[in-house]
Parts: structure tokens; sequence; C-alpha cells
């Protein structure tokens, strides 16, 4: 079984959101990871880029498919993880740990829109049934 | 066995010092190659593996040998119609007059030539509702860009700038999404009903006045034939847009509904699937486009025109969107096609969709006890199950499945298409195969359900009968080496 983190936000199409003050780091969740496969490419978005929420912020390929990351929040993308592209078997390893890219919030009400460890593993259940 | 027996490169099988007896030594004096040749000549040999004839000869058939076809045994590939091809498509190509032409040639010299485009273009209309073909396009891809590009024609033609979206369902071919960003287009999606057909209300939101038009396949790519479909094109064309057919699964539906009835305005037909001509194998390929007669003017030039003389090339077209490749294109595949629809006529064809139909559903029945069927409905010419139960209570997944099935002599499905289903397994067994093929074929289904239960390990290193059981995919895809190294 994949795992799910308490600490963070959850959107459907299996990002996550970690939330520190006004920035959101944003990755992809153990049980999007599993899905894919192992990854053979990764790569975010590049910093100052403004996005608005379903934006794209990054993608993955594995051997199976390719798939986009979409941003579950407006505002600007302050950090972009470079490491991805050189390393994506790291997001296989730990996608908890490995954020994509990180996005100071221009309204961190939109937050509420997403759903929290509880509801997400229920959402995960479904999907998978 | 060769088959059980790696192939060594064969490079690795020469040696510098073997000399060809195949060409004798010169009995005259050498010239002057260098003399003769200046810049152009090549002081050094290149690298090239330097074997005898047999050698080279046993080194290709070994791995002729290693290949799998529908020549072969069952190959159940969904969404490819693997089916076995008549040879007499090759007998009718190969014919002096068609096989010898230059595409230089005067029209009046390939009359023969340009009435069988002529007459294939009609018999292509009235096999999918539409008003006119061309036959530029070198492959089922390229013949969904000349689609879009038809419609993107269209638009530009009238104004419609504001228009620079596509939508796509979610069960889409990838192709489907690639050809729309090809063209230039944003694509939106449309998500697929519990039913695993378009989502009526999702449809209608997703709908606009900056929409260009629909691309879907119908049947899906779930092997389900969506009963909205006149719904779902007039829904697209209220709000402005065309609608494109995917012609891709076509083979269920041959002579018993066609594209244009249900209301779409241009179709790419696949005649390596449905039509019976080759698949790949690096040769020229065909996509005829098919369109309705206001998009007619916009489709590539030339075009086969019948005069009162006779039969000509148009290349006086002003509102075509131009040529997708070079001539009127890849004909020797035109004329398998052909000689297909000849050899099978209207009834013929119908019952080979029925019979696509009548195989697949064979297979999907006897199987459905032993894997989860995605979508509990009546399927048309392929139907997806998945390895869902047997990944939750053996963590035995798709991949290991299909593997397995490689040792009992079947081509493997496809897997884990269409995306939204997981672990998928699109299973196509076309009207080709006899009843023995199908009772083979899904009783081999049964007999790894079996063994995922009392043998799971054996399922999980399967194949055990290849001389490579698991190449490192991911290892291949991000650590390529193209070049031969001693």
């Amino acid at each position: 079984m994949t795992t799910v983190k308490e600490d963070r936000l959850y959107a459907k199409t299996h990002e996550w959101v970690e939330v520190e003050g006004n920035v959101a780091a944003i990755g992809i969740t153990d049980f999007a990871q599993d899905q894919l496969g192992d990854l053979v490419y990764a790569e975010a978005e590049p910093v100052d880029i403004d996005v608005e929420i379903d934006d794209l912020v990054g993608s993955v390929e594995s051997v199976k498919m390719a798939s986009d990351l979409y941003s579950p929040v407006a505002g600007k993308i302050i950090e972009s993880n470079e490491s991805i592209e050189d390393a994506p078997e790291q997001i296989n390893e730990d996608a908890f740990g490995t954020w994509f890219v990180k996005i100071e919030m221009s309204d961190p009400s939109q937050l509420d829109g997403l759903m929290d460890a509880e509801a997400y593993k229920k959402f995960c259940e479904e999907e998978s049934a | 066995m060769t088959m059980l027996k790696d192939t060594p490169l064969i490079f690795t099988k020469g040696s510098k010092s073997f000399k060809s007896s195949y060409i004798r030594p010169l009995d005259v004096e050498m010239p002057d190659l260098a003399a003769y040749y200046g810049d152009s000549y090549r002081a050094e040999l290149p690298d090239m593996p330097n074997v005898d004839e047999i050698t080279a000869i046993r080194h290709y058939t070994n791995l002729s040998n290693k290949n799998f076809s529908v020549e072969v045994g069952t190959y159940p590939l969904g969404s490819c119609t693997m089916k076995y091809n008549p040879k007499v498509n090759e007998d009718m190509a190969a014919l002096p007059g068609f096989a010898n032409l230059h595409p230089y040639q005067a029209c009046e010299t390939v009359q023969g030539s340009l009435e069988l485009l002529h007459d294939l273009e009609l018999q292509l209309n009235d096999l999918t509702g539409m008003d006119a073909f061309t036959f530029q396009p070198a492959a089922g891809a390229h013949g969904e860009l000349t689609g879009i590009l038809l419609i993107k024609a269209y638009h530009e033609d009238k104004g419609h700038t504001k228009r620079d979206t596509i939508i796509i369902p979610d069960a889409a071919h990838g192709t489907n999404p690639a050809t729309a960003a090809m063209a230039g287009y944003k694509v939106r999606e449309v998500k697929s009903n519990e039913h695993g057909l378009v989502d009526l209300d999702a449809l209608a939101e997703v709908l606009g006045d900056d929409v260009a038009g629909l691309m879907l396949t119908n049947p899906n790519t779930l092997g389900l034939f969506d009963c909205n479909i006149d719904r779902i094109t007039q829904m697209v064309h209220d709000c402005g847009g065309l609608c494109y057919y995917d012609g891709a699964n076509l083979n269920p539906i041959m002579m018993q509904a066609r594209p244009g009835d249900m209301g779409f305005d241009c179709v790419h037909l696949n005649v390596h699937k449905s039509l019976s001509t080759p698949h790949g194998g690096g040769g020229p390929g065909a996509g005829p486009v098919g369109c309705k007669d206001f998009l007619e003017k916009y489709l590539p030039r030339p075009v086969v025109v019948k005069e009162d003389d006779g039969y000509t090339l148009d290349y006086d077209r002003p509102h075509s969107l131009g040529m997708m490749r070079s001539f009127i294109g890849s004909f020797g595949v035109l004329v398998r096609t052909y000689a297909y629809m000849l050899r099978n006529g209207v009834e013929g064809l119908k019952e080979v969709s029925e019979g696509a139909v009548a195989n697949a559903r064979y297979i999907m029945e006897r199987v459905k006890d032993y894997y989860h069927l995605a979508y509990d409905e009546d399927c048309m010419h392929e139907f997806v199950i998945s390895s869902a139960w047997q990944k939750e209570k053996y963590g035995i997944d798709t991949n290991d499945i299909a593997k397995r099935l490689i040792d009992y002599g079947f081509h493997p499905p496809t897997v884990y298409f269409p995306l939204i289903v997981h672990e998928a397994m699109m299973i196509e067994p076309t009207e080709t195969e006899t009843w023995r093929d199908l009772d083979a074929l899904a009783q081999a289904l049964i007999d790894i359900a079996k063994e995922c239960e009392s043998n799971p390990e054996l399922v999980k290193g399967a194949p055990h009968g290849t001389p490579i059981a698991r190449p490192d995919e991911t290892r291949a895809a991000k650590d390529q080496i193209l070049t031969c190294t001693d």
C-alpha cells in the first residue's frame, strides 16, 4: 500500500501541497508515483513564472506514460527543483520528500478547495476500485 | 531452438583479416580511384562488419526467427487491429503495371492507376459517409494531422480567429492531443462517465466559442460504442466547432455505421488496421483522409479528377492547405486497400465487422470471471480487462501477466492503456482468428490467472522462454547507448 502524509493537502490530480507561511511546496503523491512506475524523466517549471490554478508547474514521464503537474494554487514560482531532472528516481524513492516547485501564494484561501489526508486516502481507494 | 539463443551483434562475428571470396581479385590493373573520385575518395574503409556471406545470411535469418508477427501466432494487441492480410493484396500490388510506375509519368500513361484511385475514393466515401478523400497522408497519425489542418484551414478561411482549442475525451488515443498540439491548438479534456462514454454534462461545460473542434473515436478505446454520438456531434456543431473522427477503431462498424451519418465532418482511416495493408515495417503507409463537401476545397493537392477525356491530377486548388508529402501518396499501399475492399464487397466488409465483434465478445465472456472487467458493457472489437485483482491479492501486475502470455506463444495485448483504467490490458483478437485460436488465447489467460494463485513467482519471473526476459526499460530510456562498441 502507498502512504499518505498527514501534514499535507491534496489535489484530485494527485499533487501534494506543503504549506509554510505564504509558500506552498508542490510535488506528486506516493500513489501517483506508484501508478506511474519508474520515472525516466521529470522537470519543474522555472522560477519567476506567475501561475493560476491548474497551470502547468512540472511534468513526469515513466516507461508507461507521461503526465503533467498542475498548480493547485495561484501565485508566483519562487523556487524550482532542478535536481529532479538529473535524478528522477528520487521521486519514486521519496515522493513526499521531493518537491517540484515552491509557489508564493497570491490567495491562500484557495487551499480550502484541497483535500486533507483522510479525504485523499478515500479518494485513492475509489480511484483504484 | 533459435528462440532461446541470444544473437550476438554482427560486428562481433567478423574479422579484420577476412577477405570476401564472393568478388574475385581483379585480373586487370587497379585504376587510381583517388584521382578519379577526388575529394569524395575515402582512404580508409568504414568500420563495417567484415563477414562472409553465409555468416551474414545466418545472422539475419536467426534474427528474423525471433520476430513475432500475425503469421506466427495470435496477436491481440488492442487498438492495433492486427488482422491477417490476405496474400491476394500482395499479388495485386505486385502486378507490373502498378509496381513499375514512376511518380513523374504523364497522366495519360497511368490512366488505370488513376481510375483505381478515383474508384477507391468513391468506395471510401461509401464506407465512411464522406464526400471526398485525399490519399496523401503517409500514415495514420499523418492523417490525423491532415484532418485537423483541414479544420484549421476552414476556420482561418472563415475568419474564426478566436477558435484555438480542440476537445478530446480522456479515453482518446495519445496521438489525438499530440496532433492537436502539433497543429497549434490547445487541448481541453472531456471526462468519461461511469459507462466509459463521453459525459454529456462535462462536454457541455467544456464547449464554448473558443472551440475549433472535437476529436473522437467511436467505438472508443474501451471498445464501447458511444450511442450518444449524434448528440455529441450536434452539441459541438451548435457551438460552432467541427467534428473529427479518428478512424483507428473502424474495424467493428464497417458497412454497419458511418462516421458521416454520426455527424462527423472529416475522418482519417488507418488502412493498415481495418483495410488490411501491412503494419509498419518501416515501409510506406497510408492514412487517407475524408471530408464532407464544405471541406473539400481545403484538401491537400493534387487530387484525382475525372474529365471527359480521362483522369488527371489537379494541382490548381487555391484553397488547398498545401501538400502533406510528395506526389499522390503511397500508391502500392492503396492498391492493397482497393484489393481488400473489392475482394470483400459490401457484404464481406459487413461480415468482417461482425466477426471482429463476435470474437472479442467471446473472449471477454470467457475471461471475465478471472480478471476485473473495467466496464461490464457489451464490447465491440476490443475490451479492457485489468489485473487489479491479481495486483491486490498476489502483487502481480499487468506487466507480469503480459510477459507470461509470451511463454504461452501469444503476443501480449496492449498494456497500461487506456490511461483511465488502472493495470489495463486491452485485447483485440480481430476477425481473422479461428475459433481454435480464440479458445487457446482465452484458456491461456485463464491458466495464467490460476498460476497467479498457485505459483505467483512463475508469473513474476516470466517470460521463461525468450533470450532476454526483462529488459531494463527504465535504464533503456534514461541511459541510451546508440553506437556499437566492441
